[in-house]
């Protein structure tokens, strides 16, 4: 069988969608470069049937005969002393088998978090967001579910609520946390402070008097949703052996795994976790959501139990992106030159902390962008607040900073009287140049030409919604089918923007994934088996475990394991780290099984031949081979019925934690870069706007499957969008309530929002990584934003520092 | 209550229905057919479009009971629909459409080896083979409404441009492409179609 | 909750009679979502789906009879040339699946400031046909909405048609949201010339607790146009006189601060939408001598 893969580039794509040729150094791959279906090409999913007859079994399609719903009783006020809370009514509804409370907890162990464990299983004596569990309850169907939960009786006495930088360190701000014992406490100001990550460098006073020109800016970024399509949903199921099997959407199964199995009162292998069809992630199904309550309800009652959350319950059930507050100054010569930056950047991670700690220092190390800059003072936190819980999304602190950045690069340019673009390249990084924190940036950086090549890209023609006829076509203006302009007030713009990504977990974390791969020979063919604990969660790291299978291995047929926690941990599938980190180890497992497979022939075979002794083999189309070429023996023949199988952890190199006086350390494994050039046009007079056309070029250091990779990057590059002209949960400052939890008022681009996304692929191989990779699923999603805000200040005039920029701000009627 | 439809060509019997059920949580909890999708709950995201009596919907927002003797098409009777829709013209009733994912069907999960995704022995709609070679699967949650949608629309309009792609796939969100792929699969699917048709 | 499947509308008249608290269900586009996201337990459902004489429309000499739950998609294929304004608006509601199942019976019988079809309504000129088992009445629209989802509908009384103008000029509808398709209005502004008495009309939705008409201004540009004899002479309109309506529209506004919109950008909007659509309209009128035209252009 065949991978059709001239269907999928003849598709009709306008502009240059394509993968470009290499540049710089090409991979140097020889084993499995013959070998069909192997890395660098856009082999097709081997999920996507399933996917596309609705047979593919997502987290809420679980079912089981006898099961139970799950509900959870969530608190509908902020912040506030839980008095009472009688379950007598609901337990007596016909129908329910169990309501329980922080009161049935089962174990001392009472609260989870990623990094500090700080959030209550269900609360006990007080809450501390709007949403909080509360209370669950199983029934036989989830409206009697719900209505037990709707008789449960919670007296709250409300308290004081804090929701941002001034309310959380003013005299006498309710402490969101008393009692903290986590290892921030020590470096912080203000116990509402949950991590601080200065970076200084260089002289900035000094550096600042050589300035011409300093340009100031005061930025505000607004909570952004991951709006993952399948809902957080579950199925546990408990065991004979007084364990319990749990089947769902996460995008870590190990780290879930040492969250749970504590709170359950059992050890690890009696909480067996299989990973079930997951409906996106973006960083919101990192932390846990309904496994606990699923597994206790399912503990209690005996018999299966499945959760699963409607799209409100959803905005309540994850955490989100950081709302931020950002001061910048730059300085610049006369010659455009940048001199110092100082910049204080203040993340509000809400009532607990889960990311909160690894996003400050995410934010903080990249806040001075792809640029030289030896002389900076930089600050960065996150704040403890009522408002809802922040993490980890898409990202992650490095989106923030990059909309601040942008913004001044841009002031910065006028200021000096320079091209916007050719300012940014002047004072681009490049392989070599020092980060702040003193990292050497030791593989490609072409900041100058990811922004060289987005500029050089053919221009969308103009008046686009005249060119069906006459009459204007609506769907193709700002407002689209809502009819609101058939021209009047429309102009265009255009804007630039670049950014700078890290890969992988940093500062010092053990970052490493397992792979289990199996070599053997079924049905007469050599088959693989590949084995990880890797979340697919769309990304299409299936897809690439099994290319790279097929490229070690010189087999056609590979098969890919559902994920669980029967083999070592893969990591977790966000920071753009799978295809590097899980890739490497599936490459490094490949490795090894081949090593034992030649061996195996050298036994065998190694007296017919001396190039089994001599030569460098290879495995090529089923066959060993020689690197000239000749063909040595079938697999088949080498393995019989022998299976070779191999586990192994596998690291990349490893990273320092930052100084917490200075921030200086090596604390990244691999840096990322993407530009994008927006054009929009916006109705000036409604303040509405369409995005015509984002341009994109990322360097990928290896394209492992290009198909994936441009998906990638325009699905970054469209989130990106949404957080430019409508994404925003809004929560409000009196109450510290949401005001918006569904998809009628939280809106995600539509298709008609979207405009075509050109993508130039880059291939600077970083020969620290696997095939030279880079991990590319973030990158695109930074530089987006400023982008489109950079076209709509170039189409208005307007000084625009905040996003989602709305319409009232474009009209000034905000 | 009790409520009786048919889905996919085949008749099709819920009892305890509780009345304020939606069309859509008896298709996936009591008919084994879970491959619309539950992603709103509010019309907002199309994720759940089937076709009641031809028309597409959102069936989260049909009430059960407003299904009774009705004729009902979801993704999982698509490939079906197209095929007899190819063979004879016109909207057709399908064959008896597959069963939904038990826990032992999901336990039995593995993706299959190599390139099988290519078809193999499933028989796909069009515009489900399109979505596949185009790239335009990815989580895939939002991918069964979009192809129910998508489907129709080439049936109505064989020749979209891509404003009219746009127009018709405006009501089902997808968080993961950008879209760009899905129309590429459109435009592939309508592309192939005019192929076959002049054939 | 039980659910009533009346297979006529007299049958359905009689349910509703004997439960007047039964919550009728056509479309169920905003129904079910009161009652998946559990913000609403009705003791009865009311299904009007079976009652196929709601999805039928007469054409008549002075205007369309259009029934209750003839869906959105229709009014835009089918009318467009009766009804262009509500046509217009019936293209902005939320998603093609949306437009297959809801109708404007819903949009009445909801009665959300935000209901899209109501600027078109107001601006055409419409009577809600409204039936009990006592027996039947025509509630003008201007009289139609009486709150916030309020409405003149006595508890045990059904919609069973609206009865529109047929358009003798050309009508417009804008609406803005903060997304290009499948959004709810921030505020939304419809416009109908009607040349056979030398009026104009106008409706504004989200702009106000319930959905209006800018009286002030109309009378306004009544007076003008005939003053002018701009409906004989076709001429241009002079800004001044679009500006004056513009604000005359705005100050017709009694807006709120909300998670779509400030109070202050509405009234902005619903000008900006007022003086586009008396332009795109007027132009039309002079140029194709009062025939409706469905798309305005590009002025």
């Amino acid at each position: 069988m065949t991978t059709d893969t001239t269907a999928a580039t003849a598709t009709g794509t306008r502009g240059p969608v394509t993968a470009s040729a290499p540049v710089g150094t090409p991979t140097k791959v020889t084993q499995g470069a013959g070998t069909k279906g192997g890395i660098g090409e856009s082999t097709l999913r081997p999920d996507g049937t399933l996917k596309v007859t609705g047979e593919f079994a997502y987290s809420s399609d679980m079912w089981h005969e006898d099961m139970l719903w799950g509900q959870i009783l969530r608190s509908p006020v902020a912040h506030a002393r839980i008095l009472s809370i009688d379950t007598g009514e609901a337990l007596a509804t016909p129908g329910v088998y169990a309501v329980l409370t922080y009161d049935d907890l089962p174990t001392a162990v009472k609260n989870y978090g990623l990094e500090i464990q700080d959030t209550p299983v269900l609360a006990h004596g007080r809450v501390r967001h709007h949403g909080e569990p509360v209370a669950i309850v199983a029934a036989d169907h989830p409206e009697t579910a719900r209505r037990a939960a709707a008789k449960i009786k919670v007296e709250y006495r409300e308290l004081p609520v804090v929701t941002d930088e001034a309310s959380a360190t003013a005299p006498g701000a309710p402490l969101l946390h008393e009692d903290r014992d986590d290892h921030h406490i020590g470096h912080v100001s203000h116990p509402n402070i949950v991590h601080r990550q200065p970076i200084v460098r260089g002289d900035v006073e000094a550096a600042r008097r050589r300035a011409d020109h300093i340009v100031e800016g005061e930025y505000t970024f607004g909570m952004q949703d991951q709006a993952f399509l399948g809902p957080e949903s579950g199925l546990a199921v408990p065991a004979e052996d007084g364990g319990v099997d749990l089947y769902v959407a996460t995008q870590w199964l190990h780290s879930d795994l040492r969250q749970i199995a504590p709170v359950l009162g059992l050890p690890e292998d009696k909480v067996r976790m299989t990973l079930s069809g997951v409906g996106g992630a973006f960083g919101g199904r990192e932390d846990l959501s309904m496994q606990i309550h699923a597994c206790l309800l399912a503990l209690r009652t005996g018999k299966p139990v499945k959760i699963v959350y409607n799209r409100f319950e959803s905005f309540f059930g994850h955490v989100h992106r950081h709302p931020a507050k950002l001061h910048y100054e730059h300085g610049a010569t006369k010659d455009g030159k940048l001199t110092h930056m100082k910049c204080r950047i203040v993340l509000d991670g809400g009532a607990y902390a889960s990311a909160s700690p690894a996003v400050v220092g995410n934010a903080a190390s990249l806040a001075v962008g792809p640029y030289v800059l030896e002389d900076v003072d930089i600050e960065a936190i996150a704040l403890y607040s009522n408002n809802p819980p922040c993490g980890a999304m898409r990202g992650f602190g490095a989106v923030q900073a990059c909309f601040a950045y942008e913004a001044q690069m841009d002031k910065l340019a006028d200021a000096v009287g320079m091209d916007r673009v050719e300012f940014r390249q002047l004072n681009a990084m490049s392989q070599g140049t020092l980060m702040p924190t003193g990292q050497r940036v030791d593989s490609p950086a072409p900041v100058a030409e990811l922004l060289r090549r987005v500029k050089a890209m053919p221009m969308p023609p103009e008046q686009q919604w005249l060119a069906a006829g006459e009459q204007a076509d609506v769907r193709q203006l700002p407002g689209g089918l809502s009819n609101t302009t058939h021209g009047e007030g429309v102009v265009r713009g255009v804007g630039y923007a670049v950014g700078i990504k890290n890969v992988g977990f940093s500062e010092g974390f053990d970052d490493y994934s397992t792979a289990r791969v199996r070599m053997e020979v079924v049905g007469g063919e050599p088959v693989a088996t590949v084995h990880t604990a890797m979340a697919e969660v769309g990304q299409g790291g299936v897809t690439v475990h099994a290319q790279i299978a097929r490229t070690e291995l010189g087999v056609a047929q590979v098969t890919i394991q559902p994920a669980d926690t029967q083999v070592g941990s893969a990591g977790s599938t966000s920071a753009s780290r799978q295809t590097y980190v899980t890739g490497g180890a599936v490459k490094n497992a490949c490795e090894l099984v081949r090593e034992q497979v030649l061996e195996i022939g050298r036994r065998r075979f190694g007296t017919y031949h001396p190039a089994w002794a001599t030569a460098e083999l290879l495995l090529e189309g089923g066959k060993v081979v020689t690197d000239g070429g000749e063909v040595l023996a079938d697999l088949v023949d080498v393995l019989e019925d022998e299976a070779v199988e191999v586990e192994e952890e596998w690291r990349h190199r490893p990273t320092e934690a930052f100084d917490l006086r200075t921030g200086q350390g090596n604390g990244h494994v691999q840096y990322s870069f993407a530009a994008h050039r927006a054009v929009v046009e916006v109705d000036t007079e409604l303040g509405l706007v369409k995005v015509v056309e984002l341009a994109c070029a990322q360097d990928v250091g290896k394209a492992l499957n290009p198909l994936s990779v441009i998906g990638q990057i325009q699905g970054g590059t469209t989130q990106g969008l949404g957080i430019a002209v409508m994404e925003e949960i809004i929560v409000d400052p009196k109450t510290a309530k949401v005001r918006n939890p569904s998809f009628t008022d939280y809106l995600i681009p539509t298709i008609l929002d979207t405009p075509t996304i050109p993508v130039d692929v880059l291939e600077l191989a970083d020969d620290h990584a696997p095939y030279g990779l880079r991990g590319i699923g973030e990158a695109p999603t930074l530089s987006s934003t400023p982008a489109v805000l950079a076209a709509i200040r170039n189409a208005t005039g307007l000084d625009l520092n905040r996003t989602p920029v709305r319409p009232e701000h474009l009209t000034n009627q905000s | 209550m009790r409520v009786s439809f048919t889905v996919n060509g085949r008749p099709q019997e819920a009892d305890d229905v509780w009345e304020g059920e939606s069309l859509l949580y008896v298709l996936r909890e009591r008919m084994g057919l879970p491959g619309s999708k539950n992603a709103c709950e509010q019309g907002e995201c199309g994720s759940c479009t089937v076709r009641l009596d031809g028309v597409p919907v959102c069936s989260c927002l049909v009430a059960a009971g407003q299904v009774e003797g009705r004729d009902v098409v979801t993704v999982e009777g698509l490939a079906d629909f197209a095929e007899q829709r190819a063979e004879h013209g016109g909207c057709a009733s399908a064959a008896p459409g597959s069963c939904g994912t038990s826990l032992d069907a999901a336990r039995r999960w593995e993706a299959r080896p190599a390139d099988s995704q290519t078809g193999g022995d499933t028989a796909l709609a069009p515009i489900q083979q399109a979505f596949i070679d185009a790239g335009a699967v990815q989580c895939g949650f939002c991918t069964p409404g979009l192809l129910v949608a998508a489907d129709e629309m080439l049936e109505r309009n064989p020749t979209p441009t891509d404003a009219d792609i746009r127009e018709a796939l405006s009501g089902n969100l997808c968080r993961c492409t950008g879209y760009e792929k899905i129309m590429d699969a459109v435009r592939l699917a309508a592309a192939r179609q005019g192929e076959a048709a002049r054939r | 909750m039980d659910f009533l499947r009346p297979a006529s509308w007299e049958e359905a008249l009689a349910a509703k009679a004997a439960h007047p608290t039964a919550v009728p269900i056509a479309g169920g586009t905003d129904v079910m979502v009161e009652i998946n996201f559990d913000h609403r337990r009705p003791e009865y459902l009311l299904d009007l789906n079976r009652i196929g004489e709601l999805g039928d429309w007469e054409v008549g000499e002075e205007s369309v009879r259009l029934g209750a739950s003839v869906p959105y998609t229709a009014i835009m294929d089918h009318l467009r040339g009766e009804l262009p304004g509500l046509a217009l608006a019936s293209h902005t509601v939320a998603s093609p699946q949306i437009r297959n199942r809801g109708g404007v019976g819903g949009n009445l019988g909801t009665a959300s400031p935000a209901g899209d079809a109501h600027p078109a309504l107001l601006a055409a000129g419409a009577e809600v046909e409204a039936e009990s088992v006592r027996g039947s009445r025509l509630i003008p629209i201007d009289d139609f909405y009486t709150g916030v989802k309020r409405n003149a509908l006595a508890p045990d009384e059904l919609i069973r048609a609206v009865h529109i103008k047929k358009a003798a000029g050309p009508q417009q509808y804008s609406k803005v949201g903060t997304r290009n398709a499948m959004v709810i209005a921030v505020c939304a502004f419809g416009l109908a010339l009607h040349p056979d008495t030398r009026t104009v009309r106008t409706g504004i939705g989200s702009a106000a607790p319930t959905p209006v008409r800018a009286r002030a201004a109309e009378d306004f540009l009544n007076a003008a146009l005939e003053e002018g004899g701009f409906w004989d002479n076709g001429k241009i309109i002079t800004p001044s006189v679009a500006k004056q309506f513009a604000e005359l529209c705005s100050g017709a506004c009694n807006p709120i601060d909300d998670v779509r919109g400030t109070a202050s950008y509405r009234r902005h909007a619903v000008g900006v939408m007022a003086r586009r659509t008396l332009t795109w309209t007027w132009e039309s009128y002079r140029g194709t001598d009062g025939t409706a035209q469905q798309k305005g252009r590009v002025a």
